[in-house]
């Protein structure tokens, strides 16, 4: 099924033409109204006027996650704050998060987005769609909410966590659709297994994403629940998910290309790369007008295909997100950054800058170690007193990043130095 | 008496606690008494010694994370009651152990006591007439 046919199934050539449309417009508003796009440009020696059709993209500078920090919190907003009807927020690479700010507009094209996925994965009225992802400043829950109740499902927001109570209702109201990140979904798979609960459950289909996955979790998510599993893709400064999702031919993850456009760089140089090869993906939405981004750097590689697709979508496919052109982590479907555990630690006097963090999954549970050291004269001969330490740490942690680490007081030294650039952190994950 | 002892910290890691004894050892210094607390992830070597100066020097010199903290070495002969005549005394002035151990040389039976308030529990037992 497709959610919107005259969108999706579009020809390239009607495409192309919408999304210059589009581009010239999102330009002309940022320009007038963001100073930072404005000084950008100028200092590029651009104005409105240069930005003619979609291939004029490039000449366009590009905006970071840093850009988002620097104009914390609503700098770079196009529109008056009355026109803003929600917020989210995404962790920053410190200790500050990033915001985002959508007009009733945004949110409505946000939906259309996740309308698109959920209709793919074969959901509409008469399912019971069951959201695990966490319901607050992360996008998940409220974006996958939003679009399983465009599509006339009904929707079941247990939001994350309370295991037992999500099967429980997963059972007696016969779930048809599962959203949540695919190592969640895992878990669940084998609780269900555990507690014999597998032929009870009616899931058809999966919407999984918010962290990097493989085909063997989808082969091992699709036997154990018995459905078919699907990715989709999205982040905060674009939106939220449904920036795209897979089809029923689950061979790439279809982009939103006329509201989301899409581009391939080499992240050391900037230069967009030709079509089907690895880089950084890069996003400017066409038709956002709370908190446009023009050519954003998103930092996840992949590489995208522009061929026919076989549902009779014309929109392009996505490969798998293959790593980052950065040294971002996600855990638990939580972004997170070496550096903020490095600004945390030098803001608590009785801690070392020296951190080592080790990410592993155990049972299909993300697990985030971080072994530190203490300043010299603070380790104590009293327990209570490193245990409290050790808390304040771990409290601050979870209130900046939002997710809890094990923190190990070791050794003094035993953390390894190393000349240049220290090595923070070990990905024992697979994903590849 | 108030006397020194020596606290170490120590990762929960196989051969740590015998890196410790082996530094003490090769300066020649007798380990007279020691405890260990133990949490999730590290523990905390407690010692008393024969020369703390040079202990602390020598445990330093290999890296290790050494802090002095002051505990009264108590008399406590060897027989039913005595022991708890000094925690009951303590008791009966507000003052609360928290931790202590036993320290047995020959004829010469000590308890160590370490307390928040290792001073007042000093005058408390010396008031007593307890060496």
């Amino acid at each position: 099924m497709i959610w919107n046919p005259e969108k999706e199934c579009m020809s390239r050539e009607q495409l192309h033409e919408l999304q210059s449309e589009r581009l010239v417009k999102i330009v002309r508003h940022t320009y007038d109204n963001v100073p930072m796009y404005r000084e950008r440009m100028n200092a590029a020696g651009l104005t409105p006027d240069d930005i003619k059709s979609i291939e004029d993209i490039s000449k366009l500078p590009f905006t970071t996650k840093k850009d988002l920090r620097d104009y914390y919190p609503d700098s770079l907003f196009a529109v008056p704050r009355s026109e803003i009807v929600r917020f989210h927020a995404s962790s920053g690479t410190t200790g500050k998060p990033i915001v985002a700010g959508y007009t009733a507009h945004d949110v409505e094209n946000w939906s259309e987005g996740t309308a698109r996925c959920l209709t793919a994965y074969g959901a509409g009225r008469g399912d019971t769609i069951q959201v695990s992802y966490g319901y607050g400043l992360f996008t998940g829950g409220l974006g996958a909410h939003d679009g399983a109740t465009r599509i006339g499902a009904a929707v079941l927001p247990t939001s994350a966590g309370n295991t037992s109570k999500q099967l429980m209702l997963m059972q007696d109201l016969g779930c048809t659709g599962l959203c949540c990140t695919p190592s969640y979904a895992l878990f669940l798979a084998e609780e269900l297994e555990k507690e014999g609960l597998r032929d009870k459950i009616q899931l058809k289909f999966g919407a999984f994403g918010a962290e990097p996955w493989t085909e063997n979790m989808r082969k091992e998510l699709e036997s154990k629940l018995g459905i078919k599993a699907y990715d989709i893709y999205g982040l905060t400064e674009i939106s939220g998910p449904g920036v795209g999702g897979e089809c029923q031919c689950q061979d790439g993850t279809h982009l939103w290309e006329d509201m989301f456009y899409p581009e391939i760089i080499d992240p050391a140089t900037g230069e967009p790369l030709p079509e089907g090869k690895e880089g950084e993906l890069v996003f400017t939405t066409l038709d956002k007008w709370g908190m446009p981004m023009i050519r954003y750097r998103t930092r996840d590689l992949t590489h995208l295909n522009y061929s026919q697709c076989a549902c009779g979508r014309t929109m392009v496919r996505m490969g798998r997100i293959l790593g980052r052109s950065d040294d971002m982590l996600i855990v638990r479907g939580v972004n997170v950054f070496p550096s903020q555990v490095e600004s945390i630690l030098l803001e608590i006097p009785e801690f070392q800058g020296q951190y080592f963090i080790t990410i592993d999954r155990v049972n299909n549970v993300d697990t985030f170690d971080i072994d530190v050291e203490l300043r010299e004269e603070f380790y104590t001969d009293e327990i209570a007193q490193l245990h409290r330490l050790r808390d304040r740490l771990v409290g601050r942690i979870v209130s900046v990043i939002g997710i809890k680490p094990n923190i190990h007081i070791v050794e003094p030294g035993s953390i390894t130095r190393s000349m240049g650039k220290a090595k923070h952190v070990e990905d024992k994950r697979k994903f590849k | 008496m108030i006397i020194q002892q020596i606290s170490v910290f120590l990762e929960n890691k196989a051969g740590r606690a015998a890196e410790i004894t082996k530094v003490l050892s090769n300066e020649g210094i007798d380990i007279q008494s020691f405890y260990i607390a133990e949490s999730s992830d590290f523990g905390v070597y407690r010692l008393i010694v024969s020369n703390v100066e040079a202990a602390m020097a020598a445990l330093r010199k290999a890296g290790h994370a050494v802090s002095l903290t002051p505990v009264l070495s108590v008399d406590c002969p060897n027989r039913p009651g005595s022991l708890t005549g000094i925690l009951e005394l303590l008791a009966s002035h507000g003052l609360s152990v928290d931790y202590m151990y036993a320290f047995i040389h020959g004829d010469i039976n000590r308890a160590i006591i370490r307390s928040k308030d290792i001073e007042a529990c000093q005058k408390v037992i010396i008031g007593a007439g307890i060496k």
